[in-house]
């Protein structure tokens, strides 16, 4: 028999949110729900409202963006206890990129206007959360940083013109 | 080529082409051997090297390059070189054909400490063509595997399509035998694989500190963020080596083209443990 995990127990368990105090796993629970995606199927679509991040538990979800002469290109790859979707932190609330489950995907999906809404009222909350997605989000940045340099590319040229 | 080009390090001796293999587009790797049946008989002349050390490969008429050796040590009487082609002399290297003969001196400079490792997890680190020259160490690592503990090869380059040394990154996984893991910069959706710079590999791996050794090659830039990860992890900068790369012309440390600070790339390295050079890497004029 599967036995299923309340949302509480998922947060708890992952060390994102290691910290946080059981009252407040127990206010954001109630802004989760459990998803499943199929491959190929989008957890989020660029220019779409960031109404939703996702804790994902299990698979994997690339993080894309699509160009008419190039298709779609992968920038990321996100996989088990990691976070998808930052943009609903902050206005105007739209995603950034796609999130496209490249495997079977099980995930939290997490309400952003649901779980903004305990962050205002509850400021602790709301700086616990702040805190944590800083750290990731300066983490992807400066990975970004680094991808963006492009240093395979930028082969070394030789003077070996005898 | 042989010790005995120790008395005259200045002479290449010819070698013949015998297989290339286009790696991707501007990537060859060269199979080579003695061309000279005296140097092919003579067991000093079997090509010897010890995984990190290069030579230098002369195109008749062009010029010479310092090449690291990408192929078994253990495979006597031939020598295996992979090429980018960055300059005149390595597109010439990366248009041979079979049959064809060039020059050879070496083998120089240091290697990778393979020997003092046993008994050490050993983290692989490579970006881009900085496969090839650790290439001769995984082998070893292979070849004596019960001799380390845990082993890693972390991989990165630019998309799917660039990576080097795709069959041995496939057979390196399916055996098991080491743990393989490969990551580009981008990729589309045929790629399963991992996206992201290489020391994202290196997230939540647990790694003892206390007992890991790291190789790494790769553009200087990869290897800078490299070593500081692994040493954000606990790993002491003397654990770490890596191979550096400057342009050269005699090999020999008598010209002084690949002086690097206080070191010449040439003879005290290519590979440094990073305590060595670690402050060079922050000087953007050397």
């Amino acid at each position: 028999m599967v036995s299923i995990k309340p949302i509480r127990t998922l947060l708890a368990e992952n060390p994102f949110f290691a910290g946080l105090s059981d009252d407040q796993f127990e206010t954001m629970s109630g802004c989760g729900t459990i998803v499943h995606f199929k491959a190929g199927a989008f957890l989020l679509r660029e220019g779409g409202a960031a109404d939703t991040f996702y804790l994902i538990r299990n698979g994997v979800v690339a993080i894309e963006s699509s160009s008419p002469a190039g298709g779609p290109l992968s920038v990321a790859r996100v996989g088990a206890g990691g976070i998808a979707g930052y943009s609903w932190l902050f206005p105007p609330y739209r995603n950034a990129f796609d999130a496209l489950a490249i495997s079977h995907v099980s995930a939290v999906a997490l309400d952003g206007a649901c779980l903004r809404g305990k962050a205002e009222a509850d400021h602790e909350l709301g700086y616990q959360l702040m805190k944590r997605f800083a750290q990731v989000m300066l983490d992807r940045l400066q990975a970004t940083r680094r991808q963006m340099l492009d240093v395979y590319g930028n082969v070394r040229t030789t003077d070996d013109t005898g | 080529m042989t010790p005995a080009d120790r008395s005259a390090p200045l002479h290449p001796r010819p070698v013949r082409v015998l297989e290339t293999r286009a790696e991707m587009p501007g990537c060859t790797t060269l199979r080579v051997a003695p061309a000279d049946p005296a140097d092919a008989a003579d067991p000093a002349g079997a090509c010897g090297f010890a995984p990190g050390q290069f030579y230098m490969v002369y195109v008749f008429g062009l010029g010479e390059v310092p090449i690291s050796v990408s192929g078994d040590a253990a495979r006597p009487g031939e020598l295996t070189f992979t090429v980018m082609a960055v300059g005149a002399v390595t597109r010439a290297l990366c248009a041979v054909r079979p049959g064809q003969t060039l020059g050879l001196r070496g083998p120089f400079g240091t290697a990778w400490p393979v020997e003092a490792l046993t008994g050490r997890d050993v983290i692989v680190m490579a970006g881009g063509l900085g496969l090839a020259p650790l290439r001769p160490a995984i082998y070893h690592l292979l070849r004596h595997r019960d001799r380390y503990g845990a082993v890693a090869l972390l991989y990165g380059t630019r998309q799917p399509r660039s990576i080097v040394f795709a069959p041995d990154l496939t057979g390196w996984r399916e055996a098991a035998a080491i743990d393989v893991a490969v990551t580009v910069d981008s990729g589309d959706r045929d790629w399963s694989g991992h996206v992201g710079v290489v020391t994202e590999l290196l997230k939540g791996r647990r790694l003892d500190p206390a007992r890991t050794a790291a190789l790494l090659c790769g553009p200087e830039i990869m290897m800078r963020f490299s070593a500081y990860a692994l040493r954000d992890r606990g790993v002491a900068a003397g654990a770490i080596h890596v191979s550096m790369e400057r342009n050269m012309k005699c090999g020999v440390r008598m010209c002084g083209r690949c002086q690097y600070g206080p070191f010449f790339v040439c003879d005290d390295g290519p590979v440094f443990s990073f305590d060595r050079v670690e402050h060079l890497f922050g000087i953007r004029e050397v």
